[in-house]
């Protein structure tokens, strides 16, 4: 584990469209476990949003309480960040995002900010379909107070104690697909290929995007017997289809045979190209997506990939009608009724 | 039988059913008299519950400008047969029950000293009326038409009420003036009329309104710019987030129909102010309303917004605790938990309307201290002030005002920055300078958390940042006395032996009976709070009397429990005052309470002066 980060960059890193390198997304060095599956993600989040181009600063990072929720500061260190508290991140993206609807909204979160404390405010945040990014890096344990089994450790999967969990676990990918999320995927920390390209859509879909990550704890849960360790997810993880994000008005250059392929034009015009696909899978259809999941299960593999998106949703914006210019920008000209109007107020109450 | 002799001085009570429309033609009575120029004071006392039950409606009536409760009732309106031997039972002696006659009283319901005036309401309704609605409806109408008659109120006032109520429905204004007229004509066919007991005009409150303070609240966050609500539905604030949105759809929706506001009913109270939090955090003006419940529930958040100093405003329509407690009647029983809420170490903004005028005001106030203290503000409303309706003064704006943001640093400002501290007291007053996201490319950007940081927000868990971070939070509370407003104080000269204070809803009552003690020889100097923290006024006001009397509806005597903690007053020179059964405060109550202890402090006196010690 380092502590500094050396400042010294190759002159010639390439560099997106905004004239930014790659670094410039970074964040502080993170203070997590040595190949803990978050500082993977934060790695991704940092080439998704380089590769998206998008200012930093105009991207907030939302969290709540826990190991995950602590990465919002080992990455985009140019972005303003709310680390806020257990279980509650929803509710605060929401008023932030209320706020002003010209940021980008990244929230992260884990299993036990998302399935057992926050339980309430993650199903009311996706049936208000958000506009952001919603990460769960879903390590089955709860990291920062020694291990404890969460809410999504699987039934049976041993902990490092080598107990067994009886409790059912929550799936959270299907809790987002029944109470109709928008966009919902499931990927894997140590798949920087599919994990990558999947925030960067995650991040340019117009509502509520989620994201279960699994993201094995190598301290508490990496054991034999668990299901949330590296070596039984990469066992066990199987594809929905390989996914590939073409930027809006990019060249198509790879082919593939009729049947196979299937693209989804997004809000901004990009290009979502599923490739290999599953034939009894349509990533529009929530049935299939549910269906695919649960057959999954049954054959007690991990389902990856892109699972669900409907690009025609409402974001609470829409939804709520308020004006195109953000909120915080208003200004008292236009917000105070003033005196004039008062005088009638005043009148009707007399 | 001899009647009561009482012009513009008495108290009227309606037993209503609730779910049957009997609200909005108590309205109707209470607004004809008070477009006659005299002070009302309307009170409702309804279950929670939403049809069937008993509820009942009091309207106190003088031309002295009192405007709390009065105890004892003068005439009861008895339309209720559940609750109508109870109701009769209540009405003082010589005083008169108005009640359906459509049926005869069992002899059960018959007092000897009780003037009975029978009007059959339901028999006419049915003669007159087909639809049955209107049938049920329009019984309610045709008390008040027989009120009118009996209490000598301005037929004309009414009709001209009822054709504003049904601007643009004209079809539903004959109907109405109809049953009106009905009841009255009843009452002028068979019996004396006017009674004892009546209205004159006196054109007293051509300069005053009548308002809900939960609408006002509403009002006051519109004007202060306010663009965000979360909420979630509580009694008695669910009606602060309902006008906030009714005023938002009058005066605030664009020119193309889209909307400069947003409002979400959340799921619960903990994620309503999360996300007031949020909306503040992120530039825009937020609120949220709850009731006690919701505020314990709220204390986590309030502790974060407080340790990471993000402004919010609460309006807290205080009810009677603990827990679900009497959901329908009111307190003041928040105040200690609003003062401390969350654990560690803190300390909040409070302040206290009495009127609705004061509930306008001081809400958009708290959006003003809320950026300027870059803290959280509750504003410590209740059930009698926010959903009853109250006469005050018209509601002012100063179109020079001007929203005070606090110190939020801009772009430029930024620029010129060498290293931007979010959490260092440059000015030495506590208060350090925010940043809104987005404001600038490289600069100004920081985590914000609950967990410790140093004065350039980075996380730190040493002793030293932790508590130097601790002390300014003191020292931005000691800044806020000199923000908040100031106490009112009734006398220049602090000269009399006993002094009152009081706050909220109880200032009224308190004031009344300042008034009524007077008149017995007991002059008390009073102050009211309008504020926590409190400023040096209260401290000396406290220092220049013997015994000061607290008035709260509350058990513990909490404000007076502030004072001793936050001021250090003796326990002993501080007397609480206390009324905490549900129903607004009198100044009867007031008075006895005062009598009683002061007869104590005599007694205690003379013994003194017949023993004395040697």
């Amino acid at each position: 584990m380092s502590y500094v980060r050396p400042k010294f960059r190759h002159p010639n890193l390439p560099k997106n469209e905004l004239g930014y390198t790659q670094d410039y997304y970074e964040g502080s060095i993170s203070t997590l476990c040595a190949g803990c599956g978050h500082d993977s993600i934060s790695a991704a989040i940092v080439q998704a949003c380089y590769e998206n181009n998008i200012e930093p600063h105009k991207v907030a990072k939302m969290s709540g309480i826990g190991c995950s929720s602590k990465t919002p500061a080992y990455f985009l260190n140019n972005s303003h960040g709310f680390n806020s508290v257990h279980g509650r991140m929803p509710s605060v993206a929401t008023g932030a995002n209320m706020a002003n609807k010209d940021l980008t909204y990244i929230g992260v979160s884990g299993d036990g900010d998302s399935a057992s404390i926050g339980m309430g405010q993650f199903v009311h945040v996706v049936r208000r379909n958000l506009n952001m990014t919603y990460i769960v890096m879903n390590n089955g344990c709860y990291g920062l107070t020694k291990g404890q089994d969460s809410a999504t450790a699987d039934k049976g999967s041993k902990n490092k104690a080598g107990n067994v969990n009886e409790f059912q676990s929550i799936d959270l990918a299907s809790l987002a697909l029944e109470l109709g999320a928008t966009f919902v995927a499931q990927s894997f920390s140590g798949d920087k290929a599919q994990l990558v390209p999947l925030i960067k859509a995650a991040m340019k879909h117009q509502g509520f995007a989620f994201l279960n990550v699994i993201s094995p704890c190598v301290t508490f849960n990496n054991n034999v017997g668990s299901t949330k360790s590296y070596d039984f997810v990469r066992e066990h993880q199987e594809a929905t289809a390989t996914f590939d994000l073409v930027p809006h008005k990019s060249e198509i250059t790879t082919s593939y045979d009729e049947g196979t392929t299937k693209s989804v034009v997004m809000h901004d015009g990009s290009l979502i190209q599923l490739h290999k696909l599953d034939q009894k899978w349509d990533p529009q259809n929530r049935f299939s997506a549910m269906t695919a999941l649960e057959n999954a299960k049954s054959k007690g593999e991990i389902l990856t990939g892109l699972l669900y998106i409907n690009e025609q949703s409402q974001d609470l914006h829409n939804i709520l009608n308020t004006t195109d210019t953000p909120l915080n920008k208003l200004t008292q000209d236009v917000l105070c009724p003033g005196a004039e109007k008062l005088k009638d107020i005043n009148k009707s109450l007399s | 039988m001899v009647g009561l002799d009482k012009v513009n001085d008495f108290v009227v009570r309606f037993a209503n059913v609730n779910g049957t429309g009997s609200a909005s033609a108590n309205l109707l009575f209470t607004k004809s008299i008070f477009r006659m120029g005299l002070f009302v004071c309307p009170k409702n006392f309804f279950p929670s519950n939403i049809q069937g039950l008993p509820t009942w409606y009091e309207v106190r009536v003088n031309d002295k400008g009192y405007l709390g409760r009065r105890d004892g009732i003068d005439l009861m309106v008895a339309v209720n047969a559940q609750s109508m031997l109870a109701d009769i039972k209540s009405v003082k002696p010589g005083g008169y029950l108005l009640y359906d006659s459509t049926k005869p009283l069992h002899s059960d319901y018959i007092r000897e000293d009780l003037n009975y005036i029978g009007v059959p309401m339901m028999e006419m309704c049915n003669k007159e009326f087909t639809d049955p609605r209107q049938r049920l409806l329009f019984k309610n109408i045709m008390y008040v038409g027989a009120l009118s008659a009996l209490l000598d109120i301005e037929f004309n006032v009414l009709e001209s009420l009822i054709s504003e109520q049904f601007a643009g429905k004209e079809k539903l204004i004959a109907p109405n003036i109809k049953a009106l007229k009905l009841g009255s004509e009843y009452i002028k066919a068979n019996y004396k009329f006017p009674l004892e007991i009546r209205v004159e005009r006196r054109n007293l409150t051509d300069n005053m309104i009548m308002m809900e303070g939960n609408a006002a609240c509403g009002l006051g966050a519109v004007y202060a710019g306010a663009t965000f609500a979360a909420w979630y539905p509580i009694t008695p604030s669910t009606s602060v987030a309902e006008a906030f949105g009714d005023y938002c759809h009058e005066l605030r929706v664009a020119e193309d129909g889209k909307h400069n506001f947003a409002i979400v009913q959340a799921e619960d109270e903990l994620a309503a102010i999360g996300m007031a939090i949020g909306a503040n955090w992120n530039g825009a003006r937020a609120f949220t309303a709850t009731s006690g419940p919701g505020l314990s529930l709220m204390n986590e958040f309030l502790g974060l917004a407080y340790y990471a100093e993000i402004p919010v405003v609460l309006v807290d329509v205080q009810r009677t605790g603990p827990s679900t407690g009497m959901p329908t009647r009111v307190q003041q029983s928040d105040v200690m938990e609003a003062a401390y809420a969350s654990h560690g170490d803190t300390k909040h903004i409070l302040l206290f309307p009495s009127t609705p005028k004061e509930c306008f005001e001081m809400t958009a106030d708290a959006f003003d201290l809320s950026e300027q203290l870059q803290t959280p503000v509750m504003v410590m409303t209740d059930l009698d002030l926010g959903m009853n309706d109250h006469v005050c003064a018209k509601l002012e704006w100063d179109d020079n005002r001007k929203f005070k943001r606090g110190k939020v640093l801009n772009a430029e400002q930024l620029e010129k920055l060498e290293r931007y501290g979010r959490y260092l007291d440059v000015d030495g007053d506590g208060i350090t300078y925010r940043t809104i996201p987005a404001t600038h490319p490289t600069k100004g950007a920081f985590v914000t958390r609950g967990t410790s940081r140093d004065e350039y927000a980075v996380y730190t868990e040493e002793g030293a940042p932790y508590e130097r971070n601790m002390e300014r939070l003191l020292k931005k509370f000691e800044t806020a006395k000199s923000y908040v407003p100031a106490p009112q104080v009734y006398n220049a000269e602090n000269e009399a032996d006993y002094g009152i204070i009081f706050y909220g809803t109880s200032t009224q009552s308190a004031e009344e009976a300042i008034d009524l003690l007077k008149e017995q020889g007991i002059h008390l100097d009073a102050l009211r709070i309008k504020s926590f923290p409190f400023n040096q006024t209260v401290e000396d006001f406290i220092d220049a009397h013997d015994k000061v009397f607290v008035v709260e509806q509350n058990r513990d005597a909490q404000l007076r429990s502030l004072m001793l903690i936050e001021i250090g007053a003796s326990p002993k020179k501080l007397v609480p005052v206390l009324n905490y059964e549900g129903l607004p405060i009198t100044a009867d109550v007031i008075v006895k309470k005062i009598e009683k202890k002061l007869s104590r402090v005599i007694k205690k006196a003379n013994k003194l002066q017949q023993n004395p010690i040697s």
